[in-house]
């Protein structure tokens, strides 16, 4: 118990992905929080990338968390500008009112 | 050890909590502050384990950057009446039972994953890399990263113009009835069309139409 492994930090990534993706499946008011949960699902994965770069001793998880960040990154601004555009166009961005695909 | 054990279980039940405020908080800016929250307990967890550099660069990213931009957005979008309430929604209650349901045999599979996945034993005690423990984790990081993986570095650097690029082409906006100062037209104004000379014959005036 005390003893803190690399299953310990895997499962504390599968758990907040876990919770990201229940945001995502579970929202249906407020498109902001989506891409919210999708940060959370990123996250996770760089703990998981992170743990077994840590515990691996291979430096190369800690690079693609690098790159995980900077994707992560240029993804939040490319949506929030597209909920910007939509919300200008449309004066809406509740998820359920989103629906001229009709999906 | 115990310690590291105790800062763990803070670190990651705040984590796991503050996840859980995120989605299901009634107010979008506090789910912001929520995610900030879990980004300041993951990167102290990451700070923990000994990778302090993306630690630091989550901190400055994630909590500078991001969440900040997504402030802004939920400050200048009118989000107040559009709270976030999918568990008191009764109309469209009917997603709910399958949401969860499939997100617990995702979770469950995560979970399976990682306890019945084996380590490879020499995973552990091979060097992939060079083992660079007189170095900090930011000096290695840096010799690989510019070295190994420059290209890769390099793409995602275009990647942060190219997304630049598109969030200002997006919200970018031409406004009508602005009036602005146009330099060309200015600079290219010629006498002819600025002046003119009218002969004005005495006691009559002259009558400027414009």
């Amino acid at each position: 118990m005390t003893e803190i492994g690399l299953g310990h930090y895997l499962t504390l990534g599968a758990v907040i992905f876990t919770i990201g993706i229940v945001g995502i499946f579970l929202n249906r008011k407020n498109i902001i929080v989506i891409l919210m949960s999708i940060e959370l699902i990123l996250l996770a994965v760089n703990i998981n990338l992170v743990s077994f770069s840590i515990f691996l001793n291979d430096l190369s998880g800690q690079v693609f968390t690098l790159f995980i960040l900077t994707v992560a990154a240029a993804e939040a601004a490319i949506g929030l500008a597209i909920i910007v555009v939509y919300y200008r166009n449309s004066g809406t961005i509740r998820v359920e009112e989103i629906d001229n695909l009709k999906g | 050890m115990i310690a590291h054990a105790i800062f763990f279980y803070v670190f990651s039940l705040i984590a796991i909590i503050s996840a859980i405020m995120v989605t299901v908080s009634k107010n979008t800016v506090h789910s912001v502050f929520f995610l900030i929250l879990d980004f300041i307990s993951i990167s102290c967890l990451f700070i923990m384990i000994g990778a302090e550099f993306l630690g630091m660069i989550m901190l400055i990213v994630y909590v500078g950057a991001v969440a900040v931009l997504f402030l802004f957005v939920v400050m200048m979008l009118n989000v107040a009446q559009q709270k976030n309430q999918w568990l008191l929604s009764e109309d469209s209650s009917g997603h709910i039972p399958i949401g969860l349901i499939i997100s617990s045999l995702i979770f469950f599979e995560l979970i399976i994953v990682i306890g019945g996945w084996k380590y490879k034993p020499d995973l552990f005690n091979s060097n992939n890399l060079t083992n660079l423990s007189d170095l900090s984790n930011t000096h290695s990081l840096g010799q690989i990263l510019y070295t190994d993986y420059i290209h890769v570095f390099q793409i995602s650097g275009m990647i942060l113009l190219i997304a630049m690029i598109g969030a200002i082409v997006l919200t970018f906006r031409q406004r009508e009835g602005v009036k602005k100062q146009s330099y060309i037209k200015q600079i290219s104004r010629e006498r002819s069309e600025g002046v003119e000379v009218l002969e004005v014959p005495s006691n009559k005036g002259v009558k400027i139409d414009d």
